[in-house]
Formats: structure tokens, sequence, C-alpha cells
């Protein structure tokens, strides 16, 4: 299996062999974070710039870190230090940083599809950090890593996957990696937060989160995306953590193994309680870890080899 | 002067012609039909028309001509030069210009400047409310007085039903129809249509209803008055079961869609290509094929372009900022045509759709070859086929998702008040 693709701007685009290689790549890159002198030479000369109009720690921080522990340089733009106050378009930021020639790029953008115009005009490697409501393809990759790592399997599981799924650039994301796979795909929310034609992504849409969770290996929790209006599709937040928050009685209801996932920032006593994020069974950390390997990975295969 | 067009073959559903025979124009009348009109006279100018169909020329109900205001998107000479190459000899335009076309001294100057530098004839459409606003009414009267030939306030819809009602009666004493923009905005506010591909590319979408719940509400005050509605680019299966449920009771409902809403589907958005955001977003598989039906079965009376021209700058950002809209002048009638092609309309069917349709609503006296009619006319082929190529509009606005596009059958020559405005270099000198 090859990496031909210059750039990874969904999962949507990426075959089942291609995400498998991602995640096998992952695999080896995951002990350097672990060694004395966590860096290897692998990207000695390249230059990564992570440019960010929304906010971001976990993200941002990661691509970083393993551009750093790849031995690449790195360069972090964010909007408000960043041309786009002075009005300065998207295009014209892209087109100038790229006349200082780095070999990837980092986008993270409140708008989908973002990534995918800087593609069509950019020479270097464009990596969608998350485009909106649209995808956020290194997060399913380490959340697949994550459930891989932790099951031992990915074919016959139970992944259910809770919150504003509308406005979830993760869910998405997720969906599309699992779809590959024999994976059974439950959502749930409010059904103002559940976009008609769901279906088609392959998932199956159950309401009420107590069945939902119902012999459940995999439990993902999302947050209210308050940045995309996501408050306005409920009565009250209180509300939303009653019906929607993840607590011990649901832990209960799904496998005995069952592994609890969020891609954060947590919102602690909304979606999840205190007594399940850091309960034996959240993996929540071990994704972050994870990511660092993934995101590794992702660097090394667009950038790391010579053509 | 006249010019003697020999040999094609007349489809003008106007008068129900059919046939081979030759037609003779007058300065800008249409003096005679018959089978083989002799050459005589100096002067006579002859054009060959053998092998290719000779129509009334076509009327757009809905386009965009940006001026004044926003010149740099497209001019009235700009916009009518693509609209003449595309077919169209009269074309209605919105009043969302800058100044909006709300009082006769913008109505004057469209006017005007069609008189002046138009390659064919502009009809404005004048705004139902002063600025779009949706808060009062626009100086109609004198609008009227200055030449439109319908009410629309075209890019929104009017919010105040009340304002409405008022619009529909009042249009009543000028005897000109009120044309729907169906948009209920506090469902709307999205990029591309709510369904199958939204859920993919995320997008903030805009769901049918947005689209459906004012046709039907304009249908009801329409009819409340008895007044005549025309819902302007119709594009979902809702609404179309709506309107034809409509016109079996309510003779003055009537509606257009635009090829774009039969061409492509939502699809087509899920490559974040801007030049396929458009208002109404491209729907669903199911809708458009609701579309091609209900053009088959008549509910659908009309197709426009909605000719949105904009300037290249202004598509090419992220998605949600770019503006919405099509340059559909000069793709228009050449998307349609599939149609014919598809067995979905009959040749005079769909010319009906452009011509004597778009003339029946606004009452104009265009849209057909009758003797004594005014010397508009096309001369197309339906088999030749050619790819779309934007650079070379003549549309000042290139923002088509139709780029590269081969299409089947090409229009060759426009006569438009008795002036030859568009001629294209496969027709062969006579």
């Amino acid at each position: 299996m090859n990496w031909d693709k210059k750039d990874l701007l969904g999962i949507k685009e990426l075959s089942k062999e291609e995400i498998l290689l991602v995640l096998d790549t992952a695999e080896s890159f995951k002990d350097i974070s672990k060694r004395e002198i966590k860096k290897v030479p692998t990207l000695r000369g390249k230059t990564v710039i992570t440019l960010f109009y929304e906010p971001s720690t976990r993200t941002r921080t990661s691509f970083e870190i393993a551009a750093k522990r790849l031995s690449a340089d790195t360069i972090n733009i964010s909007s408000s230090t960043s041309s786009s106050v002075k009005g300065e378009t998207l295009k014209d930021t892209a087109r100038n940083l790229e006349s200082m020639r780095p070999d990837a790029i980092v986008i993270r953008h409140s708008m989908p599809g973002a990534p995918h115009m800087l593609a069509r005009i950019l020479d270097s490697s464009v990596i969608n950090g998350g485009d909106g409501a649209h995808e956020h393809p290194t997060q399913a990759l380490l959340d697949l890593f994550t459930i891989r790592e932790k099951k031992g399997r990915i074919d016959g599981l139970k992944v259910v996957i809770i919150g504003d799924i509308a406005h979830s650039r993760v869910a998405r994301s997720n969906f599309f990696t699992l779809r590959h796979f024999d994976t059974e795909i439950v959502c749930s929310g409010p059904p103002t937060m559940i976009p008609p034609d769901i279906e088609s992504l392959g998932v199956r849409t159950e309401r009420d989160m107590n069945k939902a969770v119902k012999g459940a290996d995999v439990i993902m929790m999302l947050r209210i995306q308050k940045e995309r209006g996501g408050i306005s599709f409920i009565p009250s937040v209180k509300e939303y953590a009653t019906l929607y928050g993840l607590r011990k009685e649901h832990i209960e209801k799904a496998k005995k193994d069952v592994i609890i996932m969020h891609p954060g920032p947590m919102n602690r006593g909304i979606e999840i309680a205190d007594e399940v994020a850091d309960g034996p069974y959240s993996v929540i950390l071990d994704q972050v870890e994870n990511g660092l390997a993934v995101r590794m990975a992702i660097l090394y295969l667009l950038i790391g080899r010579e053509a | 002067m006249k010019i003697l067009i020999k040999g094609g073959r007349l489809v003008d559903p106007g008068q129900g012609t059919d046939a081979k025979l030759d037609i003779l124009l007058s300065g800008n009348i249409v003096e005679k039909i018959d089978k083989n009109i002799p050459e005589k006279g100096a002067g006579m100018k002859v054009i060959d028309a053998a092998g290719h169909i000779v129509a009334p020329g076509l009327i757009d109900v809905h386009a965009h001509l940006r001026e004044p205001g926003y010149e740099y998107k497209e001019t009235i000479r700009t916009g009518t030069m693509a609209a003449a190459r595309g077919g169209f000899t009269s074309v209605v335009c919105m009043a969302n210009t800058d100044p909006v076309n709300d009082n006769k001294s913008v109505t004057e100057y469209i006017v005007k400047m069609a008189k002046l530098e138009g390659s064919c004839r502009v009809l404005p459409c004048g705004a139902i409310s002063k600025g779009l606003k949706g808060e009062e009414l626009s100086d109609i009267g004198e609008m009227y007085e200055a030449g439109i030939v319908a009410l629309s306030d075209d890019g929104k819809s009017v919010k105040n039903t009340g304002l409405l009602r008022k619009a529909f009666e009042y249009a009543l004493l000028f005897s000109i129809p009120v044309i729907s923009h169906c948009e209920d905005d506090t469902l709307s506010g999205g990029f591309v249509h709510e369904g199958a591909a939204s859920v993919k590319s995320g997008l903030d979408a805009v769901p049918s209803i947005a689209e459906e719940v004012i046709v039907l509400r304009d249908i009801a005050v329409a009819r409340y008055v008895n007044a005549p509605v025309h819902l302007t680019h119709i594009s979902t299966q809702g609404s179309l079961e709506a309107i034809a449920a409509a016109k079996r009771q309510y003779k003055k409902a009537t509606c257009d869609t635009c090829p774009h809403y039969f061409s492509l589907t939502d699809e087509a958005t899920l490559g974040f290509d801007t030049n396929t955001k458009v208002n109404p977003p491209l729907r669903s598989q199911r809708d458009a094929d609701a579309v091609k039906e209900a053009l088959r079965d008549n509910t659908v009376d009309i197709i426009a372009t909605d000719h949105a021209p904009h300037e290249f700058t202004s598509k090419d950002v992220e998605f949600n900022l770019a503006t919405f809209g099509i340059s559909g002048f000069e793709t228009a009638f050449a998307l349609s045509l599939a149609l014919v092609h598809e067995g979905v309309l009959t040749l005079k069917e769909l010319l009906g759709k452009f011509t004597i349709n778009p003339a029946g609503l606004l009452n104009i006296p265009y849209g057909t070859l009758a003797p004594g009619s005014a010397a508009d006319l096309i001369i197309f082929n339906p088999a030749i086929e050619w790819t779309v190529d934007a650079a070379q509009f003549l549309s000042k606005g290139r923002n088509t998702p139709f780029n590269g596009w081969k299409l089947k059958g090409k229009n060759l020559l426009t006569i438009a008040d008795g002036k030859i405005v568009y001629r294209d270099p496969l027709l062969k000198k006579a």
C-alpha cells in the first residue's frame, strides 16, 4: 500500500487501505514519544505551518509537537496574529505563506471547504485540522487508532456517538472511518441536533440515550458546538445535561469493557460527569497521546518520503 | 430593410406552427410567412436557414443585469449581448440594483440605457417594496408608466404578509404580475440544500420547506384577492406538488424553474465549487426529477435563467463567503434542449416555455412570429454539439457550474426588433 495523496482533506476521500496505512504507520511512531530523546531526524529541513482561524489547544499543540519530534521546523499562526484581521483573504494569506516554501500547512477554519480551496491553489501539502462542521480527519484517525488499540479490533463493535451531531466535524469524520468496517454505528442526541438524511451515512439514530448506550463497546461524547449556534437548538444546557449527559448509570447499560471517548474540550457536568471522565473506562487521555503518533504518521506520509 | 429567412423549419408554439416555411421581416415587423417567398427587391438580406430551426426570440422572465450600481458584475450592454447569444430577445431584469428599481427614475434609466446600448429588449421589473425592505410599497404606478412589466422583491420574500396582499391588490390596477421569490429566511440562512450532500459536507443548509411554506402562503394570498401570482425559480418537489394542486382550482397561479434545477443536483456542491452556490440551492435528485416531471405535465409554465452574473473575486473565496448565483444566459437554452433530447418535452412544448408562456404572463405582444408581430427571432440547430467555455462568455459573469460541459443544441442567429444582434460563425453566409 502506497500513499499518493498530496493532502489530507478529509476521511471521505480515503480508502480503507489508506486509513489502515495511517494507523499502522502511527504504531511505529508511538514509541518515539516514550524515549528519553524524543526526536528523530525524519523531517529534518522541512517546514510545517499551522494556520488556525479557530481556537485550539489540543490539535495545534499536537501537530506542533508531532512535527518537532520529527525534526521539522514549525511556525504557528492563529487568527488573532494573522492578516485576516487587516482584511486579507484566506487565499492571499495562503499564497503569501506558500512563497516562503513550507512543506505542509495545517489549517483549521470555521468554514467547510476552506482547506480544499487551499489545496487547489497551493503546491504545499494541506492538512485539514478541522473545517467548520465538515471534517476533522486526524481526530477520526486517532479515535480509530485508540479503538483498535483498546479493543484489539474494529469489526463487530457497537460505537455510539452522542451529542450535537449536526454541528460536529468529529462525528462526520468518525462516521466516514467506521463505515469501512463491520461496525454498528449509532448516533444519539436531541432531534434538533441530528440532521435529516443522517442515515445516508450508514448511521442509525436512537434519540433516547438510555437505549442508544445498550450493549455499546465504544461511547463517544461530543460537546455542544456553541460557536456554531448549538445552544439555540435546545431549551437549556441544564436540560441537555439531564437528557444527554453521560453518567455512571449509562455505563452500566453498556458492555462491561466499554470505553469512553471524548475529542475535547470537555464540558464537565454537561455532556460528561466527572465520575465518568476520570473513571476507569475513560480513554480520553489515551486519545490525546495517540493523536501525537497519528499526526506524526500523517506528516511522514505526506512530506516525509522523497518522491 | 427586409430580411428573408429561407429554408428553415419554423416552430412557433404561439401559432401552433411546425413546418418548413420562409419568413420575411420588414423593418421590425414580421411581414409574411409562406412557402418559398421569392428573393426580390434591392436591399433584401437573405439568410439561409436550411437544416436549422427558426423560432420566435426567447423571453426570459428572470435575469439580473446589475446596472445601475454593480457594473463590475454586468452591464446592460454586456448582459444583453450575452442574452442575445443565448437566443433571448426580451429579458426581464430584477430590481435588486443599486439604487433599487423602486421608483421611476431608476426605471427610466434602465429603459434609456437599454435603448442606447442593449442588444435586445429589456423589460424592467419594479420592486414591490421601497428599497426591497418589505416595509412600504414602492412607486408602482409611476414605475408602470416608465415601463415596468412586473413586480418583485426578488432576492427575498416579502416577509410582511399584509404588505404582500397590498402589492397583489395594487398590481391589479396595471394588470402586471407579482413575481414571488419564495424563501422563508427564518428557515434558510444556509448555502446548500439540506439533504444527503449537506450531511456530508457540513455546510449550513437550506431545507426545502423554506421555499414551500412561502409558495403556499403566496398562492393563498393571491387567490384571496384574485390576483395573478408567478412563483419564480421553483426548485423542490413539495413546491411543485403545492402548485399543481393550486392550479387545478386557481388558474392565475404560474411558475418557472431554471435549467440548473433539472441539470444538476446537490451532489455537485460536494467539491465546494462556489459556482454551484445558488439560491435556491441545487436540490436532491428526487427534486430534479420532480422538476422535469412538472415541466412535462405543465405544472411549470416557463423556464427562466435567473442569470446572476458575479465578478470572479466574489466566487474565489470560501464557500460560505461566496456570492449566490449562476451566469445563465449563454447556457440556458442549450441545457433545456436536453429535455427534448431525453424525450421529456417536444420541441414545440419546450419553445412554448420560452416564448408564448412568458409573453402571456407579462401581457406583452412578443413570443410569436405571426405576421404583424415584432421581428424577434432565432435560428438554432438542436443537433450541434459544443463545449461550454466560460472564458468566452459575452457576459461579464463567468460564474457557471457548466464550464467544460458538452451541450447539444446551439443558437446560431438572433434577430431582436428587426436587427441581427448575434450571429454564430457556424451559420454559413448565404
